[in-house]
């Protein structure tokens, strides 16, 4: 929509206008189009803060606790969903188990049912982004509407401008160069312009509205904070002023992506000594997502020990802040605010088998009483050329693969075969 | 350090892997990284309260530091968007920096303190940030050759033991 809106402003108003009124205009109009098209790829392809899933030994020293703390009474495939509760600024927050990521989420977090992923301070899923809108890429997005809008009001000014001109100079307008059959062209773009005007200005109002108060669009839409829910409630998260709120948002530090680093249990592979470390290396991280083998855990282990007695070069940080193609999902089904898909319950939170993916070759879930054994689709971001060679790419594939409980030969077959799939 | 290096390696060699402690994170401050420092029972018997705590205070501090928002990050953020980002092409932002810090700290800590009580800490970083992992090594007398042998066919799964 945007582009057919840009083409037909530049090409039926812009010259006109440059020639009665100043070129400069399509001058700005053109940096603003870059600039919203660069805001919104660096919105799509940025991490929005995803967490990565638990490792399988967090995962089992979890369950643990949580037993105890049920006292393992309540048998049976759903124990009911485990939450926590923390004291936060004066508020209570419930904290709550994905059943899917093997983690408590943090205050703020949600799982994307169509990421698949836990993200940090989630905000929405946006379709027409093809991203979940999250922590890291919230300024990204707000800069993107924000300008978009700027954009889409400065055609409409120019392309009424153009009309109100046109209406005003008909005699005149004949003798010119342009064709008649451009004109009706303007009729349509200023009404569709019209109708992207209001909606889009509308929601860099509501987002604006979300960034003062330090909300996010989910927990507006639960009313989390309102005053309607109880006299006591209030935001937590808010620093007090919308100065600080804002800034805080906007300008804040921008934390690093946690996924790539999942893929990297050791440095690369060049820095340790000897090529078959490099195959054991590769070989270990494998077998960190195959695993549950208590040998394993100690080959793994015994890595991260040579890992700590070698130098870490905590290689290519500078690239973790640039993006991972996340495969988004370009279903246009209406505008981003409407869309609230980050709240599945926990009971319900086998998503991955619901959601359309890519990789419709998934293992069903096993549910058994020790642990899950589910594999998830390969909606996982890989880590594109952090690594000289195409394979370790199923490094970060496997991390996503949980597979917990035992090793059976099946079992391990079936994620070859998964890692296989993804580096397709 | 040589040595150090060579109290860890002398540890793959000899020790074996018991048991996982896992410390949380804190969320009482509210979505900033800071962990629990409630010390875990299983470590009872194997490293002073006290260095542990100090340990995951110092951890704290650093998160803190980069988490800071203050007159520095909103320059850098500033700079950072009206370069269009480019900027971090040539240099890392504030938080990758005191990541580094911690990494070397925690290297340290492992080196000088927790390694010699056959312990080892994991950087959260490593663990999605939600966790800092301690592993817990018992001595143990045999194979250590095992262990190499093994590693090079864990690709193929079954891990000798």
């Amino acid at each position: 929509v945007l582009l057919i809106m840009f083409d037909l402003f530049s090409f039926s108003s812009c010259p006109y206008l440059s020639e009665k009124i100043t070129p400069a205009i399509p001058a700005i109009g053109g940096i603003l189009f870059f600039f919203v098209m660069g805001t919104l790829l660096r919105t799509s392809f940025s991490d929005p803060g995803v967490l990565p899933r638990a490792t399988p030994d967090e995962a089992a020293d979890l369950e643990r606790q949580i037993d105890i703390a049920n006292g393992s009474s309540s048998g049976g495939y759903r124990p009911p969903p485990r939450t926590k509760e923390v004291i936060i600024n004066g508020q209570t927050v419930k904290l709550k188990y994905c059943f899917t990521c093997k983690i408590f989420r943090p205050p703020r977090a949600s799982h994307c049912s169509l990421c698949d992923n836990c993200v940090e301070r989630f905000d929405h899923h946006c379709p027409w982004v093809g991203n979940c809108v999250g922590k890291r890429n919230y300024r990204f997005f707000y800069m993107f509407i924000l300008s978009l809008s700027f954009l889409t009001v400065f055609i409409f000014a120019f392309v009424i401008t153009h009309v109100i001109l046109r209406s005003q100079q008909t005699g005149f307008l004949n003798a010119l160069k342009d064709s008649p059959a451009r004109y009706p062209f303007t009729e349509r773009n200023s009404v569709v312009c019209f109708f992207s005007v209001w909606s889009i200005v509308g929601l860099s109002g509501f987002h604006t509205y979300l960034i003062s108060s330090n909300q996010t669009t989910n927990e507006d839409i639960k009313g989390s904070w309102s005053n309607k829910r109880g006299k006591e409630n209030y935001n937590p998260y808010s620093y007090g002023n919308i100065f600080s709120n804002c800034c805080a948002a906007l300008c804040g530090p921008l934390s690093p992506s946690l996924i790539d680093r999942r893929g990297f249990i050791q440095p690369d592979t060049p820095q340790l000594a000897g090529p078959s470390n490099g195959i054991t290396m590769y070989g270990a991280t494998q077998s960190q997502s195959n695993m549950c083998d208590q040998d394993q855990c100690i080959q793994s282990t015994k890595f991260v020990l040579q890992a700590a007695a070698t130098p870490l070069l905590q290689s290519e940080p500078s690239i973790t802040s640039e993006e991972l193609p996340l495969p988004g999902k370009t279903t246009i089904s209406g505008p981003c605010a409407t869309l609230t898909l980050g709240q599945p319950t926990p009971p319900s939170s086998m998503p991955n088998l619901t959601s359309d993916t890519g990789l419709t070759d998934m293992i069903p879930l096993k549910e058994e009483h020790e642990g899950h054994q589910f594999l998830t689709p390969e909606e996982a971001p890989s880590p594109p050329g952090m690594l000289p060679s195409g394979s370790p790419i199923t490094h970060s594939h496997t991390m996503h693969v949980l597979s917990l409980a035992s090793q059976d030969s099946l079992h391990e077959d079936s994620v070859r075969g998964l890692v296989k799939l993804s580096s397709v | 350090t040589t040595l150090q290096v060579h109290s860890l390696q002398e540890l793959r060699r000899s020790a074996s892997l018991a048991t996982k402690v896992f410390v949380q994170r804190d969320y009482s401050d509210g979505t900033t990284c800071q962990f629990q420092t409630k010390f875990p029972p299983e470590l009872e018997s194997r490293i002073e309260r006290q260095l542990f705590e100090e340990t995951v205070k110092t951890l704290n501090g650093f998160y803190a530091e980069a988490e800071k928002i203050g007159g520095s990050s909103y320059l850098e953020g500033c700079l950072a968007c009206a370069t269009a980002y480019f900027i971090f092409l040539c240099m890392e932002t504030h938080y990758e920096k005191v990541l580094k810090k911690i990494s070397k700290y925690i290297q340290e800590q492992n080196e000088k303190i927790y390694a010699p009580r056959g312990l080892l800490l994991t950087d959260p970083l490593e663990r999605g940030m939600r966790v800092i992992e301690i592993s817990i090594y018992e001595d143990r007398c045999s194979s250590g050759s095992s262990s190499s042998g093994s590693s090079s066919s864990s690709s193929g799964g079954g891990g000798a033991g």
